[in-house]
């Protein structure tokens, strides 16, 4: 036989909820800063640790230590990457985009929010981003079908697509497909509409655009830069994205990502917490 | 517990393949054969089930809610929905629902993100993750396998502007959702425990899940 809990009991549960729920919600637009300036600011060349070039429909992986950051730019044109991460000393712990967006009470990530594991510990701070949240946290990126269906050519192999990328970025940390995440879509501006259907908001994003994650912790991602099945241009024509690794800056006593929100906090105190 | 509602004029507990209680706060897993139909029941209303579906005979092939909301365009889970796999093969169908709104992109509680949201306070309390954990370890998987999943009868609303928060169910007693299985699954059940939020309307409470073979 069941038992209910008492009405007193549920009460102060449901006031300690909506406590929770308007500080989370009124927060963002007071706290959240503009989006970072485009065109980018130059980067110090001895912050440089590599360069890379990510060729349209490509994939890349690199670890990224605690506190390096890891620049994404469009700076040739328009394109959509995927990513994904795992923590590198126990890749059971990865990128987890419902937690992301539950624990910041919102789907649009942009400069000053944070990037969850499936663990409550911070994965990236979003230190930069031009686009102001142009990101696509539900629907993730292109399957072989999902390609088959959007293109003329569906059975030309050079389109290559975001889940086959990963599959490969995983093969070759040792990983299979059981360990891909679900997949943050940078640049890929899908919003939903009162009754949940997905729409693309292309005036969120331009070309030039770039974001900056700091690792918080140390980290293998993998990126893939394909084009989103809800991007609109109805050819296959992904360009290039430059990324660039970036030496660790100690962050500020009142560091943005760090500050901002409550959730935020405490989870940087999970990630302590991991470190002592 | 409510009445049974028939979708079907052959199909009622008499003569279900199983029928199975879920107590508050449990986890359950269990077969699911192509053409079967299963039925999830909220029995007391307002409580989310947090679900999982893996191929039968290839667990590294299972539910992806990316791949869901991808082929029908839309975040929600209703009739009509197919369920999809990570390597994009329709899973289920949903075939019956008598809430009209479920949830697949809010993911399921854990202890540690339930420090994060609530509190570092709330860390012992049970919470879906550690179920789910126990009972796909049953069937020789781990924390690994556990993906993001669906919250039958959990109302999380997002906003055009991307606000995104949960509020109180609507599903009422005796509510439920069925599905045709389109291959063989492992369907993994955690009825959530989650007390900080109105998923469950903060008094989890007992399901019901039964399966039937698809002439009945």
């Amino acid at each position: 036989m069941h038992v209910r809990r008492s009405p007193e009991e549920i009460a102060a549960n449901r006031t300690r909820y909506e406590e929770h729920q308007s500080r989370g919600l009124e927060f963002a637009p007071k706290a959240l800063p503009e989006p970072s300036p485009v065109p980018a600011p130059p980067v110090e060349p001895a912050r440089v640790i590599r360069r890379e070039t990510i060729p349209g429909g490509w994939y890349f992986s690199t670890a990224l230590k605690r506190g390096e950051v890891i620049r994404i730019a469009l700076e040739d044109g328009l394109s959509s990457v995927a990513l994904v991460a795992w923590n590198a000393a126990d890749t059971s712990e990865r990128l987890n985009l419902p937690d992301t967006v539950k624990l910041q009470w919102t789907t649009a990530l942009g400069k000053g929010r944070v990037v969850f594991s499936d663990m409550g510990r911070v994965m990236f701070s979003v230190v930069e981003d031009s686009s102001g949240g142009a990101h696509d946290v539900l629907m993730g990126g292109s399957t072989a079908a999902s390609n088959a269906t959007k293109y003329a050519s569906a059975n030309d192999r050079r389109l290559r697509n975001t889940r086959d990328n990963l599959i490969l970025v995983a093969g070759k940390l040792g990983l299979d497909r059981r360990d891909i995440p679900a997949a943050l879509s940078l640049f890929a501006p899908v919003r939903v509409d009162e009754e949940g259907r997905f729409g693309w908001r292309e005036e969120l994003r331009r070309a030039g655009d770039y974001v900056e994650l700091r690792a918080e912790m140390d980290l293998l991602i993998g990126l893939a830069n394909c084009p989103h099945p809800l991007d609109p241009n109805p050819a296959y024509a992904p360009n290039p994205v430059v990324v660039t690794r970036l030496r660790a800056v100690p962050p500020a006593a009142d560091d943005l990502c760090r500050t901002a929100t409550a959730e935020a906090v405490r989870g940087f105190e999970n990630n302590d917490d991991a470190l002592s | 517990m409510t009445e049974f509602v028939r979708t079907s004029p052959l199909r009622g507990p008499e003569n279900a393949l199983t029928d199975y209680s879920i107590p508050a706060e449990a986890p359950w897993s269990g077969i699911v054969r192509k053409g079967q139909i299963i039925r999830i029941e909220d029995s007391y209303g307002q409580q989310a089930v947090d679900t999982l579906f893996y191929r039968a005979d290839d667990f590294a092939e299972r539910y992806s809610s990316q791949d869901t909301m991808r082929a029908q365009g839309a975040a929600y889970i209703g009739i009509g929905t197919k369920i999809m796999s990570n390597e994009g093969n329709v899973m289920l169908c949903v075939s019956a629902d008598s809430c009209g709104r479920h949830d697949t992109s809010a993911g399921a509680c854990s202890c540690e993100s339930n420090t994060v949201r609530f509190g570092h306070d709330t860390k012992y309390l049970h919470a879906c993750r550690d179920n789910f954990v126990l009972e796909v370890t049953k069937h020789g998987m781990g924390k690994r396998d556990i993906v993001p999943n669906i919250n039958f009868f959990m109302n999380v609303p997002i906003t055009p502007s991307g606000e995104m928060t949960i509020v109180d169910g609507i599903s009422a007693p005796g509510d439920f959702v069925e599905m045709v299985a389109e291959m063989d699954v492992l369907c993994v059940v955690s009825n959530c425990p989650q007390i900080n939020n109105p998923c469950n309307g903060f008094d989890p409470t007992p399901i019901r899940i039964l399966i039937w073979d698809g002439e009945a």
